[in-house]
């Protein structure tokens, strides 16, 4: 109650100073006539009784100051009054304002920009409701060497009807189907899920329903959900197309319901949900297609559900008819186990080991912006040291002192955090428009109350920390030295130099860490770059996919027979020196299968390990640049003949026998009931897991099949890989879709984009971390030279009549410029000895981002110190200049 | 200030402010008046101290005060007591007679 009074009526105060200041003179005026009137009532003449009055209440400002300098007002009025003053003096010096601005924003705005990148991608939880419980069902299979194996449809329906530990259990998979009957026909992306999807996420479509059981069974009717965006687009968000059927891959399908406008999921683009209508009494064990997610109980722990599914993985094979031709020992002996992942694991992946390493960067960067403006600061005190001595001596206390020195460093904090966040946001935005990292979770990077929370504790943080240097130098309490010698510019003592020459060691040590670390990841990416992807000049290559459905193109030669005819087409265009086409583009395909040998047995009952497949054109290889190491590519008789033929991957000829000439005309297959197949040729290798991965042992395999229990026996979505120069053009593009609409005009060209593009983003990652380590690294450097510029800089003009008296007794220009140049040498080589120990233990930490060179790379740590020394070298011998410059005669004259 | 007999003990005058409006809404020169004539002359009260106790007992909330008109027509500012401010006076009286009479005994057994 009184809290709140005093709150409201302090608030009054400020808000009507002029009005509240009034009412304490209307009342003291009052006072002194009632006080007069008393007198003259006891009989004193009115001028007696009015100076009576006055006499009484003693000195009548001091009475009124007292009245109003009761109230926690006033103490803010102070604080307002010293904020004003020392605005009124940074304004005073714009350009050491400005500087200090700057350099803050930039330090507060990289680790403003970062932190948010971090909250947004590794703290915020995913946006579905209490999505802690959400988990992705993978799987482990040491049988066949993976831990990183997905769901089968068996599986699924055995922890759907068995589990105890969860809510729901739902599988998904990410396709393309072809919408005809609506405009030109358009290949969408297509999130394929079974009815609990959204119930394991605890998302409502907006418009309409949810999947049901019937929905997801092959007997009901096809039903689709659609996106919000796709809605909008294709209909122009009108709510009546609920009920109303479009031709998806040539099928009627039901429009049930629309997507919230914020729904996403796993950072898939998608226009549509399509349920998968699984036929439970169908399904064989062996089918791996999808991802698994569900949605534990409450209460129910990671453990506790992976020993709960681990309890189901044996129940599957009693419900589910083995795949003809695979064993059941087979099965067994690939040891399926439990890999539960929470959902945000699995979508965040191992970014977190980068962003932290980005985090440290920028945190140093801000360190260094900090030393130096302290520095600023510390010459700024320096100037000031007289007039502080004075006012001190006056009767300042030096904590008044010490509040205005930290308020004026405050301020700068502030202004530099204000213009960081705007900076940060800048950043965010370039970031999310180009989006150059290719970062998890996007879309969903912003700045939030949590980001501005930390944008304001380290503006803060960083005032005080630059702030108290000088507080400590000039405001503690002794402060009569400063008069006594302040005046004349007699020579600088050492202390007066320690100060700023230990921040400048500490900046040049910052730095030295900075340029190692972009240094170790400059050799990181040469050696990235260094690394043969398997493809040759992926700028001339251009790609684009199509999809036949089986309601366009029925037979399978028919299907053979249309991508060849779009192919010949493509080959005509001007400038194609060659085109093929591949199931899966490099680095973007994961298919693995079990591959087995005839002249390598595995022992009965084992399944060989998985390798991973691709299906392939003749002319592939050719088009996408991948040298043939033995043997031959394949032909258009072979294919259209379903011929038993295949090509491997040198690293796997090397693997089964030894010599990539050895591989030709042995015989594998995928499963024990396939037909056998001749290799007839060995490509090389291919990084199909990224630049920075072990290339992973591949298969190749004709379009169309014979006899084959491997994935699609005859491949209708293909990408086209076309080697041209006018690769990325708009006028190529227009051309390949002609190509393909002269062959069928309801086929729809999708993802088109130069193979390039895919290259770079398996450098994403090297780039992003190369790009701010070295701006950081080049920023550190340039405030670090700064640094030394302007303390042998300010030494120079502080010690000019040392300097006249040493020229005047016959010292050399040589001389006294070396001098100087000692002094900033001596400092940078210390700072660059601590900076070298602090980047031995520091960089170990960068270890998971650096690729075929070690942390402690001798190579990256010489030049990085000989680059920073000449560098210091420079920086001090251009003030020292000027010391050579000094007229003895004016300098001693001066004083 | 220095006569004798005219010191306020420290601390009673905030509740020589209150017992005096207990009676009823008062002006600042009054409230000093009536301390003065009911104790016959033996507290003072410095005018100073008193305008800045009326200040800080206003904030408290246990005085409210108001611009009215006197008797003879002039604009004063009339201090009246609050609810919190009676209970206020009560805890201070009984505060002051615990001490007063604590003080009075040990005077009797010295004496």
């Amino acid at each position: 109650m009184s809290l709140w009074r005093q709150l409201t009526r302090g608030l009054r105060a400020l808000a009507h100073r002029q009005a509240a200041d009034q009412d304490i003179t209307d009342e003291v005026s009052h006072y002194l006539d009632e006080s007069t009137a008393a007198f003259v009532a006891r009989g004193l003449s009115p001028d007696e009784a009015r100076r009576a009055a006055h006499m009484e209440l003693g000195n009548t400002t001091f009475v009124q100051e007292q009245m109003r300098g009761y109230g926690w007002e006033n103490g803010v009025e102070t604080l307002l009054a010293d904020f004003r003053y020392a605005a009124r003096r940074l304004r005073g010096k714009p350009g050491f304002a400005l500087a200090s601005v700057l350099t803050l924003a930039l330090g507060i705005g990289a680790a403003t920009a970062i932190f948010s990148v971090i909250e947004s991608v590794l703290w915020k939880p995913l946006p579905y409701p209490r999505s802690e419980q959400l988990v992705a069902l993978r799987h482990t299979a040491p049988g066949i060497h993976t831990d990183n194996l997905n769901i089968s449809a068996a599986l699924y329906f055995t922890y759907s009807e068995e589990n105890r530990a969860f809510q729901d259990v739902a599988m998904w998979s990410i396709g393309s189907a072809t919408v005809t009957g609506l405009a030109e026909p358009e290949n969408v992306r297509v999130l394929w899920v079974t009815h609990g999807f959204l119930p394991v996420l605890e998302v409502q479509p907006s418009l309409g329903r949810s999947f049901t059981a019937v929905d997801d069974s092959p007997h009901g009717e096809r039903t689709a959900i659609l996106s919000d965006a796709w809605w909008k687009a294709r209909f122009g968000g009108d709510p009546s197309v609920l009920g109303r059927r479009i031709l998806i891959d040539g099928n009627a399908t039901e429009v049930i319901g629309v997507l919230p406008p914020s729904f996403t999921f796993m950072d898939q683009p998608f226009s549509m949900l399509l349920a998968q209508r699984l036929d439970r009494a169908s399904v064989p064990l062996i089918s791996f297609c999808c991802q698994g997610i569900a949605r534990l109980k409450s209460g129910v722990s990671l453990a506790q559900a992976s020993a709960d599914v681990a309890r189901m993985i044996p129940m599957a094979p009693l419900r589910f008819r083995l795949n003809t031709g695979a064993s059941a020992a087979g099965y067994r002996n690939t040891r399926i186990g439990p890999n539960l992942r929470s959902l945000k694991e699995e979508l965040v992946g191992d970014i977190g080991r980068t962003l932290w390493v980005l985090m440290g960067t920028v945190g140093m960067l801000l360190a260094i912006a900090c030393a130096n403006v302290g520095n600023l600061l510390l010459v700024r005190a320096d100037g000031r040291q007289q007039e502080l001595s004075i006012r001190a001596a006056l009767g300042a206390g030096w904590t008044r002192i010490a509040r205005e020195l930290l308020l004026e460093s405050a301020l700068l904090g502030i202004a530099g955090g204000a213009t960081g966040l705007g900076l940060a946001y800048a950043a965010l935005r370039v970031q999310a428009a180009f989006g150059p990292a290719r970062l998890p979770r996007l879309h969903e990077i912003g700045i939030d109350h949590m980001a501005l929370a930390f944008t304001l504790a380290i503006s803060l943080a960083a005032g005080l920390l630059f702030g108290l240097i000088p507080v400590w130098k000039y405001a503690r309490p002794r402060l009569s030295e400063g008069l006594r010698g302040g005046g004349r510019s007699q020579s600088a003592s050492k202390e007066r130099h320690r100060a700023r020459s230990v921040l400048i060691g500490v900046q040049v040590a910052l730095a030295l860490v900075l340029l190692v670390g972009s240094g170790l990841m400059i050799r990181t990416f040469q050696a990235l770059r260094r690394v043969h992807p398997g493809f040759s000049q992926a700028q001339d290559v251009e790609t684009f996919r199509i999809s036949i459905p089986s309601t366009q193109v029925a037979g399978p030669e028919e299907v053979i027979r249309t991508e060849e005819a779009i192919l010949r087409k493509v080959e005509a265009i001007a400038g194609v020196q060659a085109a093929g086409m591949v199931n899966e583009l490099p680095m973007e395909g994961s298919s693995n299968h079990p591959l087995y040998a005839q002249d390598r047995a595995p022992q009965e009952g084992s399944i060989p390990p998985i390798r991973r497949y691709r299906m392939f054109s003749p002319g592939y290889a050719g088009a996408v640049g991948s040298r043939l190491i033995a043997g031959r590519d394949i032909t258009w008789t072979e294919t259209y003949g379903q011929s038993p033929v295949a090509l491997i991957s040198e690293n796997l000829a090397r693997e089964w026998w030894h010599d990539p000439r050895a591989a030709i005309g042995k015989r594998i297959r995928t499963a024990l009931t396939d037909d056998w197949r001749e290799v007839i040729g060995v490509l090389e290798d291919m990084h199909d897991d990224g630049i920075d991965q072990k290339a992973p042992a591949m298969v190749y395999w004709p379009l169309w099949q014979k006899n084959w229990a491997g994935p699609g026996y005859v491949t209708r979505s293909v990408a086209f890989v076309v080697r041209t120069p006018r690769a990325g053009s708009a006028g190529l593009r227009r051309e390949l879709e002609q190509a393909v609409a002269s062959v069928n005009a309801s086929l729809a060209v999708a993802d088109v984009k130069t193979l390039e593009t895919v290259y770079d983003r398996s450098l994403a990652r090297a780039s992003l971390t190369l790009v701010l380590l070295a701006i950081a690294g080049g920023m550190a450097l340039l405030l670090g030279l700064v640094g030394i510029y302007g303390v042998v800089s300010y030494s120079v003009s502080q010690r000019n009549r040392e300097i006249g008296i040493r020229l005047a007794l016959g010292a050399t220009f040589g001389e006294v410029t070396r001098l100087f140049v000692r002094h900033g040498l001596a400092v940078s080589a210390i700072g660059a000895a601590c900076g070298i120990a602090a980047a031995l233990a520091l960089t170990r930490l960068m270890q998971s981002v650096l690729f075929e060179v070690s942390p402690a790379d001798p190579l990256t740590y010489a030049a990085a110190s000989a680059g920073l020394i000449l560098a210091a070298a420079f920086a001090s011998y251009l003030p020292s200049r000027k010391a050579a410059r000094v007229d003895p005669v004016e300098a001693l004259r001066l004083e | 200030m220095d006569e004798p007999g005219t010191d306020l003990i420290q601390g009673t005058l905030d509740m020589l402010i209150l017992k005096t409006l207990s009676l009823g809404p008062m002006h600042g020169f009054g409230i000093g008046r009536r301390i003065e004539q009911v104790s016959r002359g033996v507290f003072k009260v410095n005018p100073g101290s008193l305008l800045t106790a009326f200040q800080r007992l206003e904030r408290m909330g246990w005085l409210d005060s108001e611009w009215r008109l006197t008797e003879n027509g002039r604009r004063a500012k009339f201090y009246s007591l609050t609810r919190s401010g009676r209970k206020r006076l009560e805890i201070e009286t009984a505060n002051w007679n615990r001490r007063a009479s604590a003080i009075a005994r040990l005077l009797r057994t010295e004496g």
